[in-house]
Order: C-alpha cells, then sequence, then structure tokens
C-alpha cells in the first residue's frame, strides 16, 4: 500500500512537471533540435507547416475556447493574410517584414470590419455568419482574375532574405533556415497569445464563453471583448496566412473554401479546445495523419473523418485534453494547463 | 436594345428549376435546424450521394433503370441518415451545438472520400430519362421538358411536405417537437423517434433533389459542399425552420443567379450575399422564421 502511495505520488509529479513549464521547455528544445532529428527536406518542411498550422489553430481558439464562438470562417484569415503576403511580395515590395505585417494588418481590419457586426449574433447565427463573410471573400478571390489570378491562384511568392541592407543577410532559401525563421515568428506569437490568454482580459472572455449575462450585470462591454477577441484571432491567423503564403509559394483560393475552415476547427477540437496548447497538438496531430495515411492511400478524409466521430462521441474534451483532465484527478486539486481555470 | 423573349424566359425557367433543386435540399435542411436544432454540414453529402446512386442505376445498370433509382436510392440515403441520427447525433443533444456540428463534418468527409473511393474523381453525366427527353416548342421558343418537369415536382413535393407537416400525426408530432420537444417528450411521446424520423425524412428528400439534379448538372464528388453554402443562404433567407421560407428563399436564389449572371457574369453570387449579408445582421431570424434558434 505504501508503495503504492508514494508510486502515485512519484506519477503525480511527474504529470505536473510535464504539463507545467517543464512541458513547455521541452516542446521548445524538441522544435529547436527538430531539424537535427529528422534529417530530411521532406519532413522539415512538414514541421514548417505544423508550426503554421499550430498559430493558426492556437488563434481560432481565442474564439471557441475561450470566449466559446464557434467561428466558421476562419480560413478567411489564412486566404486573406496569405494573398496580402502574395500581392505585397510579388507587385510591390519584396521584403519578408513588411509582407507579414501587412498580412496581419489586413487581417486585423478584416476583423475589425467582421466582428462589428458578427460579435453581436451567437451559437449559430454567429457561425453562419462568419461563414457567409468567408464565402464572400472566396468568391472575390476567387473571380478576380485580374488581381488574384483566379482560380489559377498565385505563383512564385518569394521567400526574401532577411537582415540589415548593407549589413548583413540571411537567406531564406534553405529548408532548415526557413523553419527556425518560422519557429521564432511563431514562438514568439504563440507566448504573446499566452500572454493575453492568462491576463486578467483573457479570463473576461472565459467568463464571457461561461455566462454572458452575468459578465453583463457586472459591467463590462461583452460586445466590446468579444469584438476584441475577434480582432486578435482574426490578427493572428493573418500571420499565419502570410508564412503560409511564403512558405509555399503558391496559393489559391481553396485557401479560403469552408472546407478549409472546417479542417482549422477539427485542428482545434482533436487537440482540445480547453487547453491553450491543444489546438497545437491537434494541428500537429492532423498534418501527421494526413502525411501518413498519405503514404498509402489517396482517402486521408475518410480516417481524419472517422477519428472525429469517434472524438465527439467519446473524447470530447479533445486528445490533449483528456490527458490533461486525466492528469489533473490524478494530482488532487491540480488543474494545470487547463484553460478553464 | 431589343428585348429577346425567349432568351429571358429560357433563363427565368432555367432558374426556376435550380430553384426547385436547391429547395428540395434546404427543406430538409431548414426542419432539422427547426426540429432538432442541428446544422447538418452533411447535408450536401446526401444530395450527392443521390446524384451518384442514380448514376450507378441509370448509367452502368440500365437507362431505364431511372425510375427504380428514383424509388429506391433516396430510401437507401434515408437509411444511412436514420443510422447516424440515431447512433452518432443522439448521444449528443444534451451537450453544446458545436459537438453536433463537428459530428455531421466529419460525415461530410467520410462521405465525401467515400464517393471518391467507389466512384472516382472524374465528371460524370447521367441522361435525361426517355419519357422526357427532348424539347417543347411554342412558336420560335423551346424548351427541355426534363426542366418543366423539375419545375413541375418542386411545388408537388411541397405540397406533399406540406400535407405531411399539417395533416399527418407524425408532421403534427414534428411541429410539437419543434415548440417544445421536453414537453413532448413529458406527454409520453417518444421524441427520439420523432428526431430520428425527421433526419430521415432531410436524407430522403436531399438524395431526392441530387437525383433530380443529376441530369441537369455534371455529377462529381465536390458537389456535395458546393450546395450546402446555397442551401444555408436559403435557409438564413426563409428563417431557420420557415418551410415555406425556404421555398421563397430558394425561387429567390434561383432567379437571382439566373438573372445575375446576365448582368455581373461571374459575380453574381454577390447579388447573393448583398441580400443575405443585411438579412442575417438586422434580422437574422429570417424572412418567415418565428423563433431565434
Amino acid at each position: 500500500m505504501e508503495g503504492m502511495a508514494s508510486g502515485k505520488k512519484l506519477l503525480t509529479r511527474l504529470a505536473e512537471r510535464l504539463t507545467g513549464r517543464f512541458g513547455v521547455t521541452a516542446l521548445l528544445i524538441l522544435a529547436v533540435l527538430a531539424p537535427f532529428l529528422v534529417q530530411s527536406d521532406y519532413y522539415i518542411q512538414l514541421c514548417t507547416e505544423i508550426l503554421i498550422a499550430s498559430l493558426l489553430a492556437i488563434s481560432l481558439n481565442f474564439l471557441i475556447g475561450y470566449t466559446g464562438l464557434v467561428s466558421l470562417g476562419h480560413a478567411v484569415y489564412l486566404g486573406v493574410g496569405a494573398y496580402a503576403f502574395a500581392l505585397l511580395t510579388k507587385n510591390v515590395y519584396p521584403s519578408m517584414w513588411a509582407g507579414l505585417i501587412v498580412a496581419g494588418a489586413s487581417c486585423a481590419l478584416l476583423a475589425w470590419f467582421m466582428g462589428i457586426f458578427c460579435v453581436r449574433l451567437a451559437g449559430l447565427y454567429f457561425a453562419m455568419l462568419t461563414l457567409a463573410f468567408s464565402q464572400v471573400v472566396y468568391t472575390v478571390a476567387y473571380y478576380w482574375r485580374d488581381v488574384t489570378g483566379g482560380d489559377d491562384g498565385m505563383l512564385g511568392i518569394p521567400k526574401p532574405e532577411i537582415g540589415i541592407p548593407g549589413a548583413f543577410s540571411i537567406s531564406l532559401e534553405s529548408f532548415t533556415n526557413f523553419y527556425y525563421f518560422v519557429l521564432i515568428i511563431v514562438a514568439t506569437l504563440i507566448f504573446l497569445s499566452w500572454k493575453i490568454a492568462n491576463s486578467p482580459f483573457g479570463r473576461v472572455l472565459q467568463a464571457i464563453r461561461e455566462n454572458p449575462e452575468r459578465v453583463e450585470f457586472i459591467g463590462l462591454p461583452v460586445h466590446r471583448y468579444k469584438l476584441y477577441a475577434f480582432i486578435i484571432a482574426g490578427t493572428l491567423g493573418g500571420f499565419a496566412g502570410g508564412l503560409y503564403s511564403t512558405f509555399q509559394g503558391y496559393i489559391s483560393p481553396d485557401l479560403l473554401y469552408w472546407t478549409q475552415s472546417g479542417e482549422i476547427v477539427l485542428m482545434t477540437i482533436l487537440g482540445g479546445m480547453y487547453s491553450f496548447l491543444g489546438p497545437a497538438f491537434g494541428a500537429g496531430l492532423l498534418l501527421y495523419i494526413r502525411d501518413t495515411v498519405l503514404n498509402f492511400m489517396e482517402y486521408w478524409r475518410i480516417v481524419v473523418g472517422s477519428i472525429l466521430v469517434l472524438l465527439v462521441l467519446f473524447l470530447p474534451g479533445g486528445i490533449l485534453g483528456f490527458f490533461e483532465g486525466w492528469i489533473s484527478r490524478l494530482s488532487i486539486g491540480g488543474d494545470h494547463g487547463d484553460a478553464r481555470s | 436594345m431589343e428585348l429577346d423573349v425567349s432568351f429571358w424566359l429560357t433563363q427565368f425557367l432555367n432558374g426556376l428549376a435550380n430553384a426547385m433543386v436547391l429547395f428540395l435540399i434546404a427543406s430538409g435542411l431548414t426542419i432539422l435546424l427547426g426540429v432538432l436544432g442541428v446544422l447538418n454540414l452533411a447535408h450536401g453529402s446526401f444530395y450527392m450521394l443521390g446524384a451518384f446512386l442514380i448514376f450507378s442505376s441509370s448509367v452502368i445498370k440500365n437507362p431505364s433503370w431511372f425510375w427504380v433509382g428514383l424509388l429506391f436510392a433516396p430510401l437507401v440515403v434515408a437509411g444511412f441518415g436514420t443510422i447516424i441520427e440515431a447512433f452518432c447525433l443522439r448521444p449528443l443533444y444534451g451537450r453544446e451545438r458545436l459537438y453536433t456540428l463537428l459530428l455531421t463534418y466529419g460525415f461530410t468527409l467520410i462521405l465525401d472520400d467515400l464517393v471518391l473511393l467507389i466512384w472516382g474523381r472524374d465528371y460524370k453525366s447521367v441522361p435525361i430519362p426517355a419519357l422526357f427527353e427532348g424539347r417543347i416548342s411554342i412558336g420560335d421558343f423551346s424548351y427541355p421538358v426534363y426542366f418543366l418537369f423539375i419545375i413541375a415536382v418542386g411545388p408537388l413535393l411541397g405540397v406533399f411536405l406540406w400535407f405531411i407537416l399539417h395533416r399527418t400525426n407524425f408532421g403534427k408530432l414534428i411541429r410539437a417537437a419543434a415548440t417544445d420537444s421536453e414537453m413532448l417528450d413529458a406527454l409520453g411521446v417518444n421524441v427520439n423517434r420523432v428526431f430520428t424520423g425527421v433526419f430521415a425524412l432531410g436524407a430522403w428528400l436531399a438524395s431526392l433533389g441530387g437525383i433530380l439534379a443529376a441530369p441537369m448538372r455534371s455529377v462529381e464528388p465536390g458537389m456535395g459542399v458546393e450546395i450546402i453554402i446555397e442551401s444555408f443562404i436559403v435557409v438564413i433567407i426563409g428563417g431557420m425552420g420557415s418551410y415555406l421560407g425556404a421555398f421563397v428563399g430558394a425561387v429567390l436564389i434561383g432567379m437571382l443567379k439566373a438573372f445575375g449572371i446576365e448582368i455581373l457574369e461571374n459575380f453574381a453570387m454577390i447579388f447573393i450575399y448583398a441580400l443575405v449579408l443585411p438579412i442575417l445582421i438586422l434580422r437574422p431570424r429570417g424572412l418567415f422564421g418565428e423563433t431565434t434558434i
């Protein structure tokens, strides 16, 4: 009995470590070492894509997990960010930083405009309006051939080198360099998101999810808080879009289609919307599953769809959410990494 | 400017034919929303399944099998819907709405790839059934008979649905469940069975839409996710849960597309969004919707 109890204690402590700072540090070290561990251009690219998708999923989780607003139009930021980056760097000024800033800024503006209307609705109406807005943008991108290239999309989006003009410059053409560049940007933005999520502002968002009326009674402007969440989600999504644009070098209106929005929701739920890093975990898992299944058959959606159905029925907290729940049940009173706490 | 009457008449009738197909899909979707409170993202996949099943029966088997397919394929799809509702959707009703949305999205992914797996990626065409081949001519105006058949079938099915909803016991239960399913449950009615019936009816209607549309359009794997957006728009305009609204919304969208194409070519969809965004913003319950969901 004694041995079992101390064994459980040890396990609990280990679990606490894993989900706390220790886990995040380990994850970061793993991310930094990844190019040396995988040793192949193909997998370095997969890791790069996972990083970008993680940022995208975490950005959406500001709406779904934190504020309780299910958006079915998040692909609009992926697409608009990607087009903004491509149009600027291809046609106007080939600079990585300018491209990313324009991608983020254009999405912030778009989110502000859409948000004014969207945050006044709740539930299915909110989902429908976000879906409708994103489809409008899709239609424009699809048919406005002169600017967007229509359904052919845009090719040859550059990876401009970074550095100080005249002093030094770093080429991002190599897969490893580009991976580290994306890692730095994504890690910084995710860290910022984490700060926001755990600030008093983030707590208000969670309170809105749990009970908007009560927050209103306290005297906080619920609509304005929702709008801020909407803009933060959109801006972060725009940065992900810009990164995706330069990463792929090719974009098409498919990025804006509603099924793409569904995929981002899927990543968020797969990992767990009530845990901060859950969506990132889900993004990694989804891309990994797609890559693995595509190796032996074309029909990866059947696999992912089946996983989603099973998940919704049996593990509604998502995979990471499930493990965290399991861990906090082990450690009495522990509530680590839970966005709800 | 010369007014070309027969041209505009053709556009009008085309718009009407497309509207009737849209009505079949949107009516199921809107009843599902009104009664179950479920936004069924897989509804377009039922439409697609109908179209592919009719391709198998009328092209692979025998052209005269169109009618056999018309009779049995919707029943197969409705059976499919029954299984999905009874085993997967039912456990989720008490939970957040996000989960039902995700579940139906999961089935969209599964069904879309299943269709790819069975029928392949290339476009398929289904011939018009022999009974309705050819065109009708009045003076120098001529129009395909099959499209007229669709235009006639739409209102007929509309009346049929109205009959089910307002003149049968099942319809009475559906309307009661839409108003207050808890009360219905307390009165001793098996609400679960009503919900399953509604879902099956929706799947039946959507696949019927797919079958009727198959000879007018190309049959391809992406057709489900495409039609669902237009159907949503119809439901939003008409009002979620309103079945009359679905009819009006479908005709409105059909006309806007048919005539919008003449004015703005590819940007015709913009007209539709220009209509739907203000409705969602200013009057989310739609033109005919009574309740908010």
